[in-house]
């Protein structure tokens, strides 16, 4: 079998747009999801592994498997904590903070003073606030944060939680 | 929590990644957790049916596939649900919490480019008739909610 060229959109043979805006939702839960995909979107099954092999490889799929809601399990007590930390130490904090088994998420964001003078994001995920707040004050002081404003925002309610859509057919 | 037995904790153990990229995936992994095709194929609908799972599939880089921006704002509490109502409405919202702080909505917006970002930012501060407080990513370390699941404190909770 000659393995198709997804080079071939170069050349307006192929959409993968169609694709990915249907991986978005998910795969069919069906024996041959990729085939499934395939003839929704007009490719063959091995043009859409094929596809699908390519994005994993260069980044654009950053994992591939079952997508949990952690809220629907009982990991409900949900921290995003804030740091103001100078432009300096940010990176070389955020990349400790993101080693630490505890924390899910972890980023820089812009600051918007005087509103928002946060400029480090981390989420810590948890059954219960207190283990979350033990385990981010154990962080603080292993890595000696104690004199960087934070704040602690723990999640009040999801109004919504789904995956990204960035693929938006026939949408403003 | 939802009940789930020996089989689902397995499936989610051993596939918040690596989903194999085969033409009968669910095949493949039934063969590893030593269960059928039609079990695996069962237990992930059920899954998904109890809201368990979100999707089975692909996690895209929000960085790489389009854009999007973290966004906050802070409304009356009394005005909270019905402001968070509207901001679900808008095309390109993936997520929308409540959190405790006077910047009590936080929600994601996204799109398939910023110039189609920036016309849904505005479109709903026109709407809402407030600004937001806009809150781009400058660099990621850490993004990835794939982690492991504390079964045992689950169990004990």
């Amino acid at each position: 079998m000659s393995l198709p060229s997804p080079h071939a959109d170069s050349h307006g043979e192929v959409d993968p747009q169609r694709l990915r805006a249907l991986l978005e939702g998910g795969l069919p839960l069906t024996e041959r999801p990729w085939q499934a995909l395939a003839e929704q979107c007009g490719m063959s099954e091995a043009e859409v592994l094929a596809w699908v092999e390519r994005w994993q490889r260069e980044g654009l799929i950053k994992r591939m498997g079952l997508v949990v809601r952690h809220h629907a399990l009982g990991i409900r007590a949900n921290a995003m904590v804030v740091w103001d930390l100078p432009d300096t130490a940010v990176a070389e904090v955020g990349r400790r903070l993101a080693a630490e088994p505890a924390v899910t998420l972890c980023y820089r964001r812009r600051r918007c003073p005087p509103e928002w003078p946060y400029n480090l994001f981390c989420m810590i995920h948890g059954t219960r606030r207190e283990r979350v707040l033990a385990a981010l004050d154990d962080i603080v002081e292993r890595q000696a944060l104690q004199d960087m404003p934070r704040r602690v925002l723990f999640s009040l309610k999801a109004y919504k939680q789904c995956g990204g859509r960035y693929i938006h057919e026939d949408q403003p | 929590m939802a009940a789930l037995d020996e089989l689902d904790r397995r499936l989610i153990d051993a596939y918040q990644r690596d989903l194999p990229l085969c033409e009968r995936p669910f095949a493949a992994m039934a063969e590893r957790l030593d269960a059928s095709e039609a079990q695996v194929v069962e237990r992930l609908q059920s899954l998904l049916q109890r809201a368990v799972l979100s999707r089975v599939g692909p996690v895209f880089d929000h960085v790489r596939a389009g854009a999007s921006l973290l966004a906050a704002l802070a409304v009356p509490e009394a005005e909270r649900d019905a402001v968070a109502a509207a901001i679900n409405r808008s095309p390109g919202v993936n997520h929308n919490y409540a959190r405790e702080h006077d910047y009590n909505l936080w929600f994601v917006m996204t799109a398939a480019d910023e110039v189609q970002l920036e016309a849904r930012l505005e479109a709903l501060e026109e709407e809402l008739g407030q600004p937001l407080l806009r809150l781009p990513m400058v660099e990621g370390y850490h993004i990835d909610l794939g982690f492991p699941i504390p079964w045992d404190e689950l169990e004990a909770s």
